[in-house]
């Protein structure tokens, strides 16, 4: 369950980032500023974990996350293990029910898990004792997506407060997406999305973000562009009429950057079609973050385990101190 | 045989009686509704004989068994115009017996039971193997509903005027819609042969396709895709006027949106032959139910809007909505044990509608209980054509004794259903079913 142990400061779990408190984003961000260094070390490793064992459970493919993760536990001195298993949970033979017992029985520490379906990690969450990481499940979360975006942009701004964040292209389908307005809008951030209506949810209006239907008008608007990517799926499943009419409605080009009247940061999760919602160019260039959202990555997700493997908070009132 | 019901209060609004009374049953018939009958049993009937409380050892066939019902509520036996057995086909989620068994605890005296089983029940040895399981169970009566189209298709027109003959009271391919507006006309039409309503399951695929719960916050919040409330609205609009080309009657089941029920007030103004049900998790809970990706609030159509629910329930009372109806649908519980989108729908109905509309209806003061037991028993029986729902003299012994104000808490361990999948489990509601007669026969009596 979501009991937080006494003293764990998170809870047993980071499922989302709806149900967290500012005051906790605000210890992830500040407790991955220690561990930025880390990898900046010529022995990229501490023993913090040393003796806890963790399973990366992807249901998915992934490349960047998983890595990600695995680079956060190693440099943690964690024993890991990698359990890809692609295709649906149905069309598998074991269920998800199953793969929980299992781990369970195998006396592990931690889980991350990524799933095609919205609320696997809660699923897990609910039948296992050991803490839970949600990787990305479904359309619904991608929580240290999310606070990669957010500690990305508080080293560019300095801050999050009053920032103006846009988040462009396909909300509707975007665990991304659904884990950067909640987590900004706790921060203080004001946040808007952009896209094809098509791609918008009906409620999106609920829920306190500002519409813009014309890119230009975002990038006039924002401070930072989070750009999405486009599935391909999408076109295929009707839900815009072409690849290329996305790239010249509501493409981030350098031409549209450049009329913009300030300088605009652009953040993107990966990976890129180039082309199609981003072109090279702006990808490349020098507004783009894109790589330092990589590397701060690592740094929000070596945070994350420390605190749920029962981590104290001073290590990030020492950060502050130094910031 | 004869049992007297003696002391209840006697609510049956087909003859509007409301009084303190008792009830003579006597041969399977109701004999007569008076005071003081259990003092002179001799009157009643031919066969008058030794007094015995029920469940005293060898009360005689001839014996009249007297139940005390003070205090409790005597009314028409419940009629359920819509649940699934899953017998054939699926017999380890449920059987017509213990389907049948439950809705005898749930205070039903007849249900009628949805085709959508393995084979589908879309001819009349299907239907007549429906009737005859219900026969060798003799709990509550079970009505086979056959099917619209063969296999549920939505291509082939199933054999109506046999499935009739075989007891079939209606036709549905509910679980899925019919998508051929040619194929609903043809059914509506050629069911008006047969004097019998199509029960329509309204949802237009394309846009429920994929769709795990209500469209809306919530949704977008858990990141589930959506039904959208449309998806319903057009398939009702659309059968409703399919109905008026006819002059078929449709049937509209598990009707969950205001915007439905402003079609279904308008289809009635028109003169539309429709009758519609709610069910009564679309009258109790809001898709907040679903909470974080709760299976147990999974059901299709899904659960909508505290907007919705007001609607339907000012609808269910006004009449707008003639019946409400349980879409009863167990499921093994392993099923239900699964990510929110991979989880089958429904939820099991029959051993708490009562309490349920009770609660959320009766006590919450949205209607009486005179109108609760007009939706659950005598508007069934009128609008599907079935005896019972009256406690008029010579009428089927069909009757539900219950108790509209204890308390209880859900455990659904203790229910007879197979299914365990409510949304309800833990929570304590008000009402029980005391005893349920069916034909005369009584085929529950709660244990105290």
């Amino acid at each position: 369950m979501n009991a937080p142990a006494s003293n764990a400061p998170l809870g047993k779990d980071l499922l989302a980032l709806e149900p967290l408190s500012s005051q906790q984003i605000q210890l992830i961000l500040d407790t991955a500023e220690p561990f930025k260094e880390i990898s900046e070390r010529a022995i990229k490793k501490v023993p913090t974990l040393r003796g806890a064992t963790i399973v990366n459970l992807f249901f998915e493919a992934s490349t960047r996350t998983r890595i990600s993760f695995e680079f956060a536990e190693k440099r943690l001195s964690a024993d890991t293990v990698n359990v890809a298993s692609t295709g649906s949970s149905v069309s598998k033979g074991e269920t998800l029910v199953d793969t929980a017992r299992n781990l369970e029985a195998m006396r592990i520490d931690m889980v991350v898990i990524r799933h095609g379906a919205s609320g696997a990690a809660h699923f897990l969450a609910n039948r296992i004792e050991s803490n839970v990481i949600n990787a990305g499940d479904g359309t619904h979360e991608h929580p240290t997506q999310g606070l990669l975006d957010m500690l990305t942009l508080r080293d560019r701004f300095k801050k999050l407060q009053g920032l103006k964040v846009c988040i462009v292209g396909d909300v509707l389908h975007s665990r991304v997406a659904r884990s950067n307005i909640w987590g900004l809008q706790k921060m203080g951030a004001e946040v808007a999305v952009c896209g094809p209506r098509s791609l918008l949810p009906n409620a999106i209006d609920d829920f306190g973000v500002t519409v813009f239907d014309r890119v230009e008008a975002a990038i006039e608007w924002a401070d930072a562009l989070n750009v999405l990517r486009l599935q391909l799926e999408r076109m295929q499943a009707g839900y815009i009429p072409s690849l290329r009419e996305y790239n010249r409605v509501f493409g981030v080009s350098r031409d549209r950057i450049e009329r913009a009247k300030k300088d605009i940061v652009i953040l993107h999760p990966g990976p890129m079609n180039r082309g199609v919602e981003i072109d090279s160019d702006v990808a490349d260039g020098p507004f783009s973050v894109i790589l330092d959202q990589v590397t701060n990555g690592v740094a929000i997700r070596m945070a994350v385990l420390y605190l749920l493997s029962g981590g104290k908070a001073e290590l990030a009132d020492k950060a502050k101190g130094v910031e | 045989m004869t049992i007297i019901l003696k002391g209840g209060r006697v609510l049956d609004p087909s003859q509007n009686k409301d009084e303190v009374a008792d009830v003579a049953i006597v041969n399977g018939k109701i004999d007569s509704i008076g005071r003081g009958l259990a003092e002179r049993p001799r009157q009643i009937g031919a066969a008058g004989a030794a007094e015995n409380q029920i469940g005293a050892a060898g009360a005689a066939e001839n014996g009249t068994v007297v139940i005390d019902c003070s205090g409790l509520v005597v009314s028409p036996g419940f009629i359920d115009v819509h649940c699934h057995l899953r017998e054939p086909g699926r017999e380890e989620v449920e059987t017509i017996a213990t389907g049948a068994s439950a809705a005898a605890a749930g205070g039903f005296t007849a249900v009628c039971a949805m085709p959508n089983t393995d084979p589908v029940t879309d001819n009349q040895a299907a239907v007549g193997f429906v009737a005859r399981q219900a026969q060798r169970a003799a709990m509550a009566r079970v009505y086979p509903i056959g099917a619209i189209s063969i296999g549920q298709k939505g291509q082939t027109l199933a054999e109506f005027g046999e499935m009739v003959g075989a007891g079939a009271v209606a036709v549905s391919d509910d679980g899925k819609p019919v998508v051929s507006a040619q194929l609903m006309r043809t059914a509506l039409e050629y069911a008006r042969t047969f004097n019998i309503p199509v029960a329509d399951h309204c949802e237009e695929p394309t846009l429920a396709h994929g769709g795990a719960m209500n469209e809306g916050i919530v949704s977008m919040r858990l990141g589930l895709k959506g039904i959208p409330a449309e998806a319903e609205e057009i398939m009702a609009i659309r059968d409703m006027l399919l109905a008026r080309l006819t002059g078929g009657h449709i049937h509209l089941c598990h009707m969950s949106t205001k915007g439905s029920v402003a079609l279904i007030r308008w289809g009635k103004e028109q003169g539309i032959n429709v009758t519609a049900e709610v069910c009564p998790h679309h009258l109790s809970l809001t898709e907040e139910a679903v909470g974080n990706y709760d299976t147990h609030a999974k059901m299709n159509p899904p659960l909508r809007t505290m907007a919705d629910v007001e609607a339907l329930r000012a609808a269910v009372k006004d009449g707008t909505i003639d019946v409400i109806a349980t879409d009863h649908a167990p499921h093994h519980y392993d099923e239900k044990e699964r990510e929110f989108a991979d989880a089958p729908n429904g939820i099991v109905g029959l051993e708490t509608a009562l309490a349920v509309n009770i609660t959320w209806l009766v006590k919450a003061k949205v209607m009486s209980l005179t109108t609760l037991i007009e939706r659950m028993s005598c508007t069934p029986a009128r609008i599907f054509h079935l005896p019972g729902g009256t406690l008029k003299k010579g009428a089927p012994a069909d009757v539900t004794v219950f108790d509209p104000t204890a308390d209880w808490k859900v455990d659904a361990a203790s229910f007879r259903t197979k299914g365990r999948n409510t949304p309800y489990q833990g929570m304590t509601l008000t009402g029980t079913n005391h005893t349920t007669i069916v034909d005369g026969r009584v085929v529950f009596r709660r244990s105290h």
